[in-house]
């Protein structure tokens, strides 16, 4: 049965998240043939739009207003609702982002909607589309399904492959005039601490620091490799904790969730607070001194040294096969 | 102040899981306070400090959560709540926030705090749902709080970035790392937590019918992934290691 879904597009930096193409294309799944509109919010995005048509989207539907320059669950809410009345989709598709998380729950609770968060897969079965997603910190799976009612999910960052880009696909674009009433939280500040450059959720090659680091010096060969590779750079708690890094480079539970083709594990335990962050990379090196460590467990390689010196090497060995 | 915690017996995620009948199985599984919740905890007992007032913990869930209401007696939680789900034959995120808004229905409540996400299920829905239901204002991911009358300044966490919040009480808020070290119980906690109330509700009490707060979703299948190969750990002098590495990396795993 054809459905017609929503997505909702976000932007960082005035650059759309790839994540927002990877929901176009989970939504096209879920609506088997049906209509994907996507939806765009903040102050001013109108020239946003027309790249959500060449991912996929069949139309735009944007939403500009002051009152959504920043993040608020009142004025996203609000938003949302009032497309959500006009237009009736049956199924509504966010990404598992800070703002897909904080968002989600508080709309599925005012439309009685169940809501599957943080999917990473999906597929047809007969009428119903299931998902799967991680549980208990990554060790376990299940696969889950609405058959009644709004089918709402969040998918989770690099996980569903986004459609080939099409730049003759053409869609319309409507501007939508919202009325916002009371924000009831108000962003006073945002500091931004997350490095311009690759966001972290969207790299495909991830190089992350622990406590084996040591200082703060101790990330410059990692950032070297880094650099080489075109890769973010990552880090564990410990590292945070100790100050080496900054807090925004947090891998884990409480820091990003990251599902790069390839992340390679410096000086990191791999506490499963960390492996639920990680676990899920495609193809995971560890460095460790210690050959106990649980890290290697995971690992698809390991090199058991001082990653003081197996860091610069790598370092040097890839420059040599990448020019 | 009336402060209420929202409190979830979960698994202990770093024990090892087993699958049986597409369930994770619960033999021989330890349980603990949601380590997020323990954040909630140790913040209501400062806002109490501070502030003044009583500190509820309310959970749903079968009565051996009696075990993690009194550990957060021990830690300094006035009063504890079960809301038993011994009733319910499907539990979703929908079902737990309509049986925790029923509850909350005729009570008087400044904050409600809970965890950021489960460990366990990990959707970290319940928070954002409930404050919805309640129609009160919500802050997820909070690192720091301050409650001066009626005005709240928060700070978040958004994917490592910090956001500085205004808001106002009655509110709803779910704690991330970092806002806090939770206390251990102590000695004579743990002797007073034995006295202190633990009440028991069951969904009758609130007017809860079972058919009304059914699950919306369904769980299809649980498994476990397919065992991931051991890695291979190189061996030989070191440079001899990294030139390996990089040409598995390259021809084997074709990842660069
Ligand atoms: C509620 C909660 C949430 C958490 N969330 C997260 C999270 O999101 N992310 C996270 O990462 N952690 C999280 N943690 C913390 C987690 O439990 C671990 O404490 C943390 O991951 C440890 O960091 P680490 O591996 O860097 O440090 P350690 O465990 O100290 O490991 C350091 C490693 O470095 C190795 N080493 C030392 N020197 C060298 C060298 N020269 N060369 C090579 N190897 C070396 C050591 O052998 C060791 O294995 C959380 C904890 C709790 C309770
Ligand atoms: C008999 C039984 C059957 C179940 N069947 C299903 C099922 O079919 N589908 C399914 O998805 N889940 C099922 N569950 C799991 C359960 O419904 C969810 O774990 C629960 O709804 C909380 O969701 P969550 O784990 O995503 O918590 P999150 O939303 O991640 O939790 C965030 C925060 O909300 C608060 N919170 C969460 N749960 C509770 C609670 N129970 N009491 C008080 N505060 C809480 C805590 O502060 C927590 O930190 C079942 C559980 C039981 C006991």
């Amino acid at each position: 049965m054809a459905k017609k879904v929503l997505v909702l597009a976000e932007s960082r930096d005035g650059a759309l998240r790839n994540v927002s193409f990877e929901a176009i294309a989970a939504a096209k799944e879920i609506s088997g043939g049906g209509e994907v509109f996507a939806v765009l919010c903040g102050d001013s995005v109108q020239s946003l739009a027309a790249e959500l048509i060449h991912y996929g989207a069949d139309r735009v539907l944007t939403a500009e207003h002051e009152k959504l320059a920043n993040y608020t669950p009142d004025g996203y809410f609000q938003t949302l609702k009032q497309i959500i009345d006009d237009e009736s989709p049956e199924a509504i598709v966010f990404g598992h982002t800070s703002l897909g998380k904080d968002l989600s729950p508080r709309l599925a609770a005012r439309l009685e909607s169940g809501l599957i968060s943080d999917v990473t897969g999906l597929e047809q079965a007969g009428e119903n589309t299931v998902f799967t997603r991680p549980v208990y910190s990554g060790k376990a799976f299940e696969k889950k399904l609405i058959s009644d009612g709004l089918v709402f999910v969040t998918i989770r960052p690099n996980n569903i492959a986004p459609l080939e880009k099409d730049e003759s696909r053409s869609g319309d674009v409507t501007s939508v005039s919202v009325d916002i009433k009371d924000l009831r939280t108000i962003v006073k500040e945002v500091v931004r601490k997350a490095s311009t450059g690759v966001d972290l959720a969207e790299a495909k090659i991830i190089v992350a620091g622990g406590r084996g680091v040591k200082s703060e010096d101790g990330f410059k060969p990692l950032q070297e490799l880094a650099d080489v590779l075109g890769a973010a750079v990552g880090a564990s708690r410990g590292a945070c904790d100790a100050d080496y890094c900054d807090y925004s480079l947090q891998i884990g539970q409480t820091g990003k969730v990251v599902t790069p083709d390839l992340y390679i594990a410096c000086g990191i335990s791999g506490a499963i607070q960390h492996l639920a962050g990680m676990s899920n990379s495609k193809v995971i090196v560890a460095i460790n001194k210690d050959p106990e460590a649980s890290i290697f467990s995971v690992a698809d390689y390991g090199i058991v040294g001082d990653l003081f010196e197996v860091v610069p090497l790598l370092t040097e060995e890839f420059k040599k096969v990448l020019v | 102040m009336n402060i209420y915690v929202i409190l979830k017996r979960t698994f202990d995620t770093e024990e090892k899981i087993s699958v049986s009948n597409n369930k994770i199985s619960e033999d021989s599984a330890e349980f603990i306070i949601n380590p997020y919740d323990e954040y909630a905890i140790e913040e209501a007992i400062t806002l109490k400090d501070a502030h003044g007032g009583t500190v509820t913990v309310v959970t749903v869930g079968d009565e051996d959560s009696e075990k993690e209401l009194r550990t957060a007696l021990a830690m300094g939680a006035d009063q504890a709540v079960l809301i038993s789900n011994e009733d319910l034959d499907s539990q979703d995120q929908f079902t737990t926030s309509s049986v925790l808004a029923a509850y909350f229905k005729d009570k008087e409540y400044d904050i409600i705090l809970g965890g950021n996400v489960a460990i366990d299920n990990g959707t970290g829905q319940v928070g954002p749902r409930l404050a919805e239901l309640l129609d009160i204002p919500h802050v997820t991911t909070i690192t720091k709080i301050e409650v001066n009358g009626t005005t709240v300044n928060i700070e978040r966490d958004v994917e490592g970035d910090l956001e500085k919040i205004e808001t106002s009480l009655p509110l709803l808020v779910t704690a991330q790392q970092g806002l806090n070290e939770p206390r251990y119980p102590s000695l004579p906690g743990i002797m007073k937590a034995k006295k202190k109330p633990l009440e028991t509700l069951e969904l009758d009490d609130l007017d809860i019918d079972e058919d009304d707060v059914e699950a919306k979703t369904k769980t299809v299948e649980v498994y476990l992934p397919p065992k991931k190969e051991a890695g291979k750990i190189l061996s030989g002098e070191t440079p001899d290691q990294v030139k390996e590495l990089v040409s598995l990396l390259r021809n084997e795993a074709k990842v660069i």
